[in-house]
């Protein structure tokens, strides 16, 4: 019965164990992996003939962006677990995902405008993608907000996860509001979609590079989850025995 | 359920007009929001017209802000919330009668009071017309979706804040819908996407926002 394995990590009890035993793993595969992507992206990938050297930000930005609306939606995913399911490590997930995910948010709004001024000139342009991602923030701090303005946690929990259920069914509509209020107002901007076909160490250093924030954003979350789960499970009879807890 | 509803709604509609200056406090602030921009910027009719889509837009969207607390507060300290919660009746009907009575009391004088700020900002003929019609139909959007952010934050600290950090994300497409509407027809185009997509924000949150109010009410008072 595989099915059985899989709910037995549910419980904080066994899961923390778990993660203590993968984050080391994880940060090296983070590393070796963020090492190789590094390398082709500045040493392999060759130079763009429009924009120069000052493309290669694309190895962190798109990355980020991506992971920025990965993590919202596995936050949305296990609050509304958490929320059906009433399960407490889900819950708890969506807690510890909530920074990594402001975090790589606001990476990818500085490096977008870092970007921008070499490229288009300023250090903002109110592109649709970077004003919904910009937007996608706004979603995060709230989701934030809102748990640390509940003081029960078990009351926090269900709250922010009505919260980021709602947002993550607006998230779309919010694009494409966006991306048509752009289309009206902008014109013809700056099209990155229309970008001249990329070349294959350029898409290799970019997945690399995104590989390795996925096991990253992994293991720090882990590393929240175990905090949160000393934290909330104190009173526990097994959290006494810990030998990190102990001492 | 009907006659539940309507019950509900005079019940609260009867609360409010007992005290008359809260919804004016409301429209009052409308009013002082909008005339705020020509005094910090230029009174020149062209700038005007050109900002008076979003300005008024995002007046009404801020003073709609400003009452969603109300929504739930009273009946929240006094404890008849609670009593509410636990009647026989579906949760998510009462909720979407209180919802109703808030787009009444609160929304419906800015919509009302709109077309006098509008020439104010030189608007005149089809897109003033645009202006009310925009409004008329994102408003209650504005109430549906708000009256979430005040149910989860019932009794938490720093509630008028933090209902709008969770709130004024979620009411940006229907604010680039509404004020969209007002501009495109200053420009002589057809408004009549922008009205459906309106009218689309409006029934979607018409089906999500009662049953997700009603859950998050029921969090807060457990």
């Amino acid at each position: 019965m595989s099915a059985i394995n899989w709910f037995k990590y549910a419980a904080p009890q066994t899961f923390y164990p778990l993660a203590g035993r993968l984050i080391p793993w994880l940060y090296v595969i983070a590393t070796l992996l963020a090492l190789a992507g590094i390398y082709i992206s500045f040493v392999i990938a060759p130079t763009d003939f429009q924009q120069g050297e000052a493309y290669r930000i694309i190895f962190v930005h798109v990355p980020a962006a991506w992971m920025s609306m990965v993590i919202y939606l596995a936050m949305a995913f296990w609050a509304a677990i958490g929320l059906v399911f009433n399960t407490r490590l889900s819950s708890m997930m969506a807690q510890a995902l909530a920074p990594t995910g402001a975090l790589f948010t606001l990476l990818a709004l500085v490096t977008g405008s870092l970007w921008g001024r070499p490229t288009w000139g300023t250090w903002w342009v109110w592109d649709a993608r970077l004003t919904s991602e910009l937007i996608l923030l706004f979603l995060y701090i709230g989701f934030i907000a809102l748990r640390a303005s509940i003081d029960s946690p078990q009351r926090a929990d269900r709250a922010t996860a009505v919260l980021a259920i709602v947002g993550a069914v607006n998230v779309p509509i919010i694009y494409f509001s966006v991306r048509w209020w752009n289309t009206l107002h902008q014109g013809a901007s700056i099209n990155m979609s229309s970008a001249p076909k990329m070349a294959v160490t350029m898409l290799t250093g970019m997945l690399i590079m995104a590989l390795a924030s996925w096991v990253y954003s992994i293991a720090v979350t882990f590393v929240r989850v175990r905090c949160i789960i000393l934290e909330r499970e104190r009173h526990a009879g097994w959290v006494r025995q810990l030998e990190e807890v102990k001492s | 359920m009907i006659a539940f509803l309507i019950e509900v709604v005079r019940r609260d509609l009867l609360l409010a007009v007992r005290r008359p200056a809260d919804a004016g406090t409301v429209l009052i602030f409308f009013v002082v929001v909008a005339s705020l921009f020509p005094l910090a910027g230029n009174p020149d009719p062209v700038v005007l017209g050109n900002i008076a889509p979003g300005v008024l837009w995002v007046s009404a969207l801020l003073a709609c802000l400003l009452s969603l607390p109300r929504i739930f507060s009273g009946d929240y300290a006094d404890g008849s919330l609670e009593q509410m919660v636990i009647a026989p009746q579906p949760l998510s009907v009462l909720v979407l009668g209180k919802i109703v009575v808030h787009w009444l009391i609160s929304a419906l004088p800015l919509v009302l009071l709109a077309p006098v700020l509008g020439l104010q900002y030189g608007l005149q003929g089809e897109p003033l017309f645009v202006l009310v019609l925009s409004l008329l139909l994102g408003t209650p959007t504005l109430s549906l979706i708000g009256a979430i952010g005040a149910a989860l934050t019932l009794g938490s600290r720093g509630g008028g804040v933090l209902v709008s950090v969770l709130v004024l994300p979620l009411y940006i497409p229907v604010l680039i819908f509404g004020a969209g509407a007002v501009v495109a027809s200053q420009a002589g185009l057809e408004v009549q996407a922008y009205v459906m997509l309106l009218v689309a924000c409006f029934l979607l949150s018409l089906v999500v926002a009662p049953w997700a109010t009603s859950i998050a009410l029921r969090i807060a008072l457990e």
